[in-house]
């Protein structure tokens, strides 16, 4: 528990094919190197579960890692569309992808439930369609009121991967600024990869009410500084707005798409891994 | 639409949205339009207003308008920023907040949004991004705003999908439904302003932009739209309100740029 491991190891130990695997991050610090890593390994079947896809499940999904996405906003922040995330979803490239979708109050609550061990969370109606096309909304009645309450089921993620600012030493990890939805969806989770800035002696200064996961909470870290890049680590660095934009571009075609995989993603991993002397 | 107004439909959009809200309003804003018509009131008319972006950060204050709901600026100017689902249980579901600014890829005369497909939902023509905070917001904020562009394919007579319920299929339907918050009380184009008709629900133009006649509000929206025996003018846009909204567009342009 709360072991440190090089990237490579902590997702080869901890993701398998067919796992459920959320990665989350509310636009900061969005575990981006930890995806990529999923992508090098070639791992296959995913069901993956993210509030936001954002631009890393586009890029795992166009990689072919994915079969099924549990979501409940699927687009590029600021730009407009995920195209591979549509690709998949419109025409089955590079296969078929499933959808389970709510809106961000019931995903949100879904974990919270998840991480509370109850079998699933209630929240008022939102009325709407979405209940029409995924079976996963369902109703149920209050025991004291008698009210209708939509009911979703828990999520329990077989691993939950997030990026932190800081880790200690003995594998406590601190998260600062937009904490997002990271806390419940680790707690939820089987298995909890954390990625994180960097290694510090204590967090004295964080205040009595910091955002903290004990190092009995997390299977493995990982000290990635930058890995949440495209996103932001508030603290560190900003978000790269300019790729977010980019993106767009790169991701139109699947030829483009592909190619920017295969030279930013497999070879630049393969350099790196050379590089620190690690096996890849 | 006259050319020769000396501002953009989208200004007059965004003005006519910013004097909606007022100082002891409590939003919940989204991202593009909503986003600058409610930093627009925070720097002109309402500096206390309360902005709140559905990543947890409570009255945010930022100098330039963030690219995602996310942004660093956000949390480091915010008063306070809480987790996700704190946020939606305790902030919105609670009914807490006074006013929702949502966006539409669609709209229909009742005020529903459709955010998530054009066509079948199971092969979709056109997939869209879907919910995120929408339908939450739609049932829970104590009032709805709507900002869009006006066009005939953005303001249709009937949707195949509803993201998020506005008046349903009109009268008491939300009632019915067992939602008491009032829904899409006021839709802000860049042609005029629509208000749901007291009675039947159906999306009403209550004010005309300066420079806008009726024929061109009728040929842009996707179903017979009607106009309130009240008409009237929406005020033009004032000098300072064009300063500080055009001054808040380019310094967001110049961070973005930079970054």
């Amino acid at each position: 528990m709360g072991a440190f491991r090089a990237l490579a190891e902590a997702i080869r130990e901890t993701v398998h094919d067919g796992d459920v695997v959320a990665m989350e991050g509310f636009t900061h610090l969005i575990p981006f190197a930890a995806g990529h890593e999923v992508i090098r390994q070639g791992r296959r079947d995913l069901t993956l579960v993210r509030m936001t896809p954002d631009v890393i499940y586009d890029q795992l999904i166009g990689a072919g890692c994915a079969a099924k996405l549990v979501f409940s906003w699927g687009g590029n922040p600021g730009v407009g569309s995920l195209h591979r995330l549509r690709d998949a979803v419109e025409r089955g490239w590079p296969r078929p992808l499933a959808l389970d979708e709510f809106s961000h109050g019931a995903m949100a609550a879904a974990y919270d439930a998840g991480a509370a061990n109850v079998p699933f969370a209630t929240i008022r109606t939102h009325a709407g369609s979405l209940a029409d096309v995924n079976p996963h909304y369902r109703t149920v009645t209050c025991p004291f009121t008698g009210e209708t309450l939509t009911a979703v089921p828990a999520l329990r993620p077989d691993v939950t991967i997030i990026h932190a600012q800081k880790a200690d030493h003995d594998g406590n990890v601190l998260i600062s600024g937009i904490i997002g939805v990271q806390k419940e969806a680790a707690l939820a989770a089987r298995r909890v990869v954390v990625t994180v800035e960097e290694v510090v002696a204590s967090f004295d200064g964080a205040g009595p009410n910091a955002c903290i996961l004990p190092r009995w909470t997390i299977e493995a870290i990982a000290v990635v500084p930058g890995g949440a890049l495209p996103s932001y680590a508030f603290g560190y660095y900003a978000r790269d707005n300019a790729f977010y934009q980019q993106w767009e571009e790169i991701s139109r075609t699947r030829e483009g798409f592909t190619a920017w995989i295969d030279e930013h993603v497999v070879q630049r991993g393969q350099t790196e891994a050379a590089a620190s002397g690690s096996p890849a | 639409m006259t050319t020769t107004a000396p501002w953009t439909g989208d200004e007059m959009l965004t003005i006519a949205a910013s004097r909606a809200v007022a100082d002891d309003d409590v939003c919940f804003v989204g991202i593009g339009q909503p986003s600058a018509a409610c930093n627009l009131a925070r720097l002109t008319h309402a500096p206390r207003i309360t902005l709140i972006y559905e990543s947890g950060t409570i009255r945010a204050q930022p100098t330039v308008l963030p690219l995602s709901i996310g942004d660093g600026e956000l949390c480091s100017t915010a008063l306070t920023t809480v987790s996700v689902p704190e946020f939606f249980r305790y902030w919105l579901q609670s009914g807490r907040i006074t006013v929702g600014f949502l966006g539409a890829a669609q709209l229909d005369r009742f005020g529903n949004i459709n955010t998530t497909v054009i066509g079948p939902y199971a092969s979709p023509k056109v997939r869209l991004p879907g919910a995120g905070g929408a339908p939450d917001m739609a049932v829970s904020c104590q009032r709805i705003f709507i900002v869009m562009p006006h066009t005939s394919r953005g303001l249709v007579d009937r949707l195949a999908f509803i993201t998020s319920l506005g008046h349903g299929e009109g009268g008491d339907a939300r009632a019915r439904l067992g939602i008491h918050t009032a829904g899409p009380a006021k839709v802000i184009t860049d042609l005029c302003i629509l208000e749901p008709d007291p009675v039947t629900r159906e999306l009403t133009v209550t004010s005309l932009h300066p420079g806008v006649d009726r024929d061109s509000v009728t040929s842009a929206t996707g179903w017979p739209v009607r106009f309130a025996g009240s008409l009237t003018e929406t005020p033009a846009p004032s000098a300072s309100e064009l300063e500080v909204l055009r001054a808040l567009r380019a310094a967001t342009a110049k961070a973005h740029a930079a970054s």
